[in-house]
């Protein structure tokens, strides 16, 4: 049982460290966009990443992309 | 009647707006050739498609929700761009962060979904010379970091105007400033409530697990430290408002429910650090980061709903042009609106914005005053006529001389009006806060009793006993009961596209005995449309719709946007008369068409019979007599028949105030069995009879959306404005309709009753329980920890009959008059 008088002072490090990071991001305006990010991870804007042997079919190039 | 189409047209790919026929603007998207309506359209969406965008079509929500291209199809626009190269106007909103970077914060306008934004950051960021640019969807505020040797700023805003936005620079003013810091704050004290509250609660776990399994003192005592030092940001920095607020109604000796709720957390704090110094006792810690933790994320939610329509710093900017063209010795020159002084001579073209108040010196056209009256039609205004700041030239172009700028100017007249209208505001009382008053005098008074009583008694358990006692009364449920319920319907009501924005909303309508609605924009749709053709002769091969919409084609008044739809050939050598209508060739045959007198002059013969006098005719003629009759409506919008008759079965008395002093407002009235009906009336007027009816006991709800509705919707009790309002309107409403469907006003009444019911439910259950476990605490038959369990257990029950709210009530269709 010793140990938790090393490990609860570790977890408020933690926490700390945590609440420091936080209200880092709040100041970088992080928050303040609570809407677009949702989305923004849905776009595929990655279509020259793809390698050509890896798509699915590059002869039809209507329907390359859901 | 309905109206006749010819054809349900193709819509345009890019705006959603159906192509007329007989033309063919195309743009290749993903190898397939889409349809467009028109040369705006097809240069954005070559543009977007050359930037290898293309992905844009593939990620926005839904076809034609978004911006449409004629925007950037107006030539004119990209001259009033060169003016932000100037330093002076730079000055203003541009920083340089060093010598090859400078930074901006621009507004965007068009914004409609999150695909906007990824086609803005990344056609921008393709751009030579931009860092960075970002968009925030909530604000559409963008911040752009440009190198200005490279770009300069009018290219990027070119830029943004050649995929179909439109960017202007973004002026801060203080409020604006001061909602961004207290959001940012409200955002870190939930933040530390939060991850403080998980911690404690972790720690509690192993005291309670320790208390059944026999845990060594000593780790009692070090779990009980850790809590408190876990414990203490949440209470100083977290619950600080509660502090304030507290502190300040109690000097102003008001009782709101801000001073028990700090009783409550103030008082556990320092009984548990009391209890953990002296190593005796409970502590409760867990309970006071909970509780705080909960009350803030209501208060967050309410606060965030408030902010989002909160963008009134440029509303006010948004209806006045950026620059203007002044005339100086003969010479055009484009300058800022912020420029122009008294006596200064002013181009206005056709479709462009009076900068200011005027006396016009030259020329004669037909002004669109809609912004200012709510009126759709424009007024023939010719040399000497005075026109306003803010509204829109429409026929042909006008030398203006300057008499008002700035505050003077009647725009600025009825913003100031806003003020006034505030101050005169009737105040809700809260349910909640006058409970609140007898509550904490009732526990205030108890415990002092028994603390004296039990120190007579036994004065070592005293302080215990006061303290279960203090906790047993903890208004948990209480302070819980109205915010609970408050949000949940909240969230339920903007989900049914009711976004309400000031806290007294739900009260206000619960208690509403009157809706007053204003007629143009609100009941109507606020657009001509066509109602009817009436052929005048047999008509043969000619498609009276096609001749009209090909003629209409050429104007910019309201009257020809409605022919809009039906476009499909066009006209050649057409001429516009100033309120009276247009003449051109089609297919080799001269027409006119416009007011029945114009359009006879053709034929040089006798009018036909008009077919009847309520509405407004135009005629359609060519050489050999008259070909045909439109009739031109604003039409009643589809749900305000049975949102009416709901309201009305709900007991709700309705009114219409409105401007308009022509027979259609009493045909609406008539129509939709609207009794009380002021016609004719001003802003003044309006706000005038709103606060006679509130001074009489009346509570009143107000829809409208226009400027001119402005100070009434600030001056009712509650004021509702519709989605398709003005930035302003719907800044001073406390509740706006986004989807402008009235339906949902009935809906958003019935859930506002069903909330009190809950509201009164929670607060009885609340001080029912209270009622019975005080008693039992004063006599010490509870201990702290079953005091502490009884709290959070009558906490969870007023949650969750909260949460009753959170389904969706329907108004019954079956009742349908």
């Amino acid at each position: 049982m010793e140990i938790i008088y090393l490990l609860i002072p570790i977890a408020i490090i933690l926490v700390s460290v945590g609440i420091w990071a936080f209200f880092w991001s709040v100041k970088q305006g992080q928050f303040d966009d609570l809407e677009s990010p949702a989305h923004r991870i849905l776009f595929e804007d990655d279509g020259d990443m793809i390698p050509d042997d890896a798509r699915p079919d590059h002869s039809d190039k209507t329907d390359n992309t859901p | 009647m309905t109206v006749q189409r010819t054809q349900a047209p193709a819509s345009c790919f890019h705006c959603g707006l159906p192509v007329p026929s007989g033309t063919d603007y195309t743009t290749l998207i993903n190898g397939k050739a889409q349809p467009m309506c028109c040369p705006g359209c097809q240069a954005v969406a070559k543009t977007i498609v050359d930037g290898g965008l293309d992905g844009f079509y593939r990620h926005r929500e839904a076809s034609g929700a978004i911006n449409d291209g004629r925007l950037a199809a107006e030539s004119h626009l990209a001259d009033e761009l060169a003016l932000y190269d100037s330093k002076a106007i730079q000055a203003e909103f541009v920083r340089h962060i060093s010598s090859e970077q400078a930074e901006a914060t621009l507004v965007i306008e068009g914004i409609t979904c999150a695909a906007c934004v990824w086609l803005l950051e990344h056609h921008l960021g393709q751009q030579p010379g931009v860092t960075q640019f970002s968009v925030n969807m909530t604000n559409h505020r963008a911040r752009l970091v440009w190198n200005p040797e490279q770009t300069r700023l009018s290219t990027l805003f070119a830029e943004v105007l050649r995929i179909g936005y439109k960017a202007h620079p973004y002026h801060p003013n203080r409020e604006e400033q001061l909602l961004e810091q207290e959001n940012k704050r409200a955002i870190r004290r939930l933040g530390v409530a939060g991850v403080g509250m998980m911690q404690v609660m972790m720690m509690a776990i192993a005291l309670y697990a320790g208390a059944l399994q026999d845990m060594e003192a000593r780790f009692v005592e070090f779990i009980r430290w850790s809590s408190l030092v876990l414990a203490t940001p949440v209470v100083l920095y977290s619950a600080r408002p509660f502090f304030i607020t507290a502190w300040r109604d109690l000097r102003t000796r008001n009782l709101s429910m801000d001073v028990p709720v700090s009783i409550a957390i103030g008082g556990a704090y320092l009984a548990s650090v009391w209890a953990t110094v002296m190593n005796t006792g409970e502590v409760y810690f867990d309970s006071v980061t909970m509780f705080t933790f909960f009350l803030l994320i209501g208060r967050y939610i309410e606060m965030q709903a408030r902010h989002r329509t909160g963008k009134a710093g440029n509303a006010l900017m948004d209806l006045l042009p950026a620059s203007a063209t002044l005339l100086q010795e003969g010479h055009e020159k484009m300058v800022p609106v912020s420029e122009l002084k008294p006596d200064d001579l002013v181009l206005v073209r056709p479709g462009h914005t009076l900068p200011a108040d005027g006396i016009i010196t030259d020329g004669e056209s037909a002004i669109d005053e809609s912004a200012l009256t709510g009126e759709y039609l424009p007024i023939s205004k010719a040399v000497n006529d005075p026109v306003v700041g803010g509204t829109i030239n429409v026929e042909h172009p006008i030398k203006v001389r300057i008499t008002d700028v700035g505050a003077n100017t009647r725009l600025s007249a009825i913003v100031g009006l806003l003020d006034r209208a505030h101050a005169d505001k009737p105040m809700t009382a809260r349910v909640a806060d006058k409970v609140a008053r007898y509550f904490v005098l009732a526990v205030l008074i108890t415990s002092a009793t028994v603390a004296t009583a039990w120190s007579f008694i036994a004065p070592e358990d005293a302080f215990w006993i006061t303290l279960s006692v203090l906790v047993v009364t903890c208004p948990c449920a209480l302070g819980l009961a109205t915010p609970t319920a408050l949000t949940a319907a909240t969230g339920t009501l903007r989900q049914q596209g009711f976004l309400i924005t000031r806290g007294h909303v739900l009260e206000g309508l619960a208690s509403a005995t009157h809706v007053i609605f204003d007629k143009t924009g609100t009941l109507t749709e606020g657009n001509l449309s066509i109602q009817q053709m009436q052929p005048a002769r047999e008509l043969g091969s000619h498609n009276p719709y096609a001749i009209a919409a090909a003629l209409e084609q050429v104007s910019e008044h309201p009257i020809a946007r409605a022919f809009r739809p039906y476009f499909q050939i066009e006209a050649c050598n057409t001429r516009i008369t100033v309120n009276a209508g247009v003449e051109g060739e089609v297919a080799g045959t001269s027409y006119r068409i416009g007011k029945p007198s114009y359009a006879a002059e053709l034929y040089q013969g006798p009018l036909p019979e008009q077919p009847d006098r309520e509405r407004q005719w135009l005629l359609l003629a060519d050489r050999q007599g008259p070909l045909a009759w439109f009739a031109l409506d604003d039409q009643i919008r589809k749900d305000a028949a049975f949102t009416l008759s709901a309201l009305k079965r709900l007991g709700m008395q309705i009114g219409m105030l409105t401007g308009d002093d022509s027979s259609a407002a009493a045909r609406v009235a008539q129509e939709l069995g609207i009794d009380t009906v002021k016609q004719g009336v001003s802003p003044d007027q309006k706000l005038e009879y709103i606060n006679e009816l509130q001074a009489s006991g009346a509570s009143v709800v107000m829809v409208g959306d226009g400027i001119n509705d402005i100070p009434v919707l600030a001056g009712a009790r509650t004021s509702i404005a519709m989605g398709s309002a003005t930035d302003l309107a719907k800044t001073s409403a406390d509740a706006v309709l986004i989807s402008s469907e009235l339906e949902r006003l009935a809906l958003a009444l019935l859930v506002a009753r069903k909330t009190r019911m809950i509201i009164r439910e929670n607060l009885t259950w609340a001080l029912m329980y209270n009622l019975v476990a005080l008693p039992l605490a004063a006599m010490g038959f509870i201990a702290p920890y079953m005091a502490a369990v009884g709290m959070s257990a009558s906490s969870l029950i007023v949650v969750g009959n909260a949460m009753r709210l959170s389904r969706r009530p329907r108004l019954r269709r079956k009742h349908r008059e």
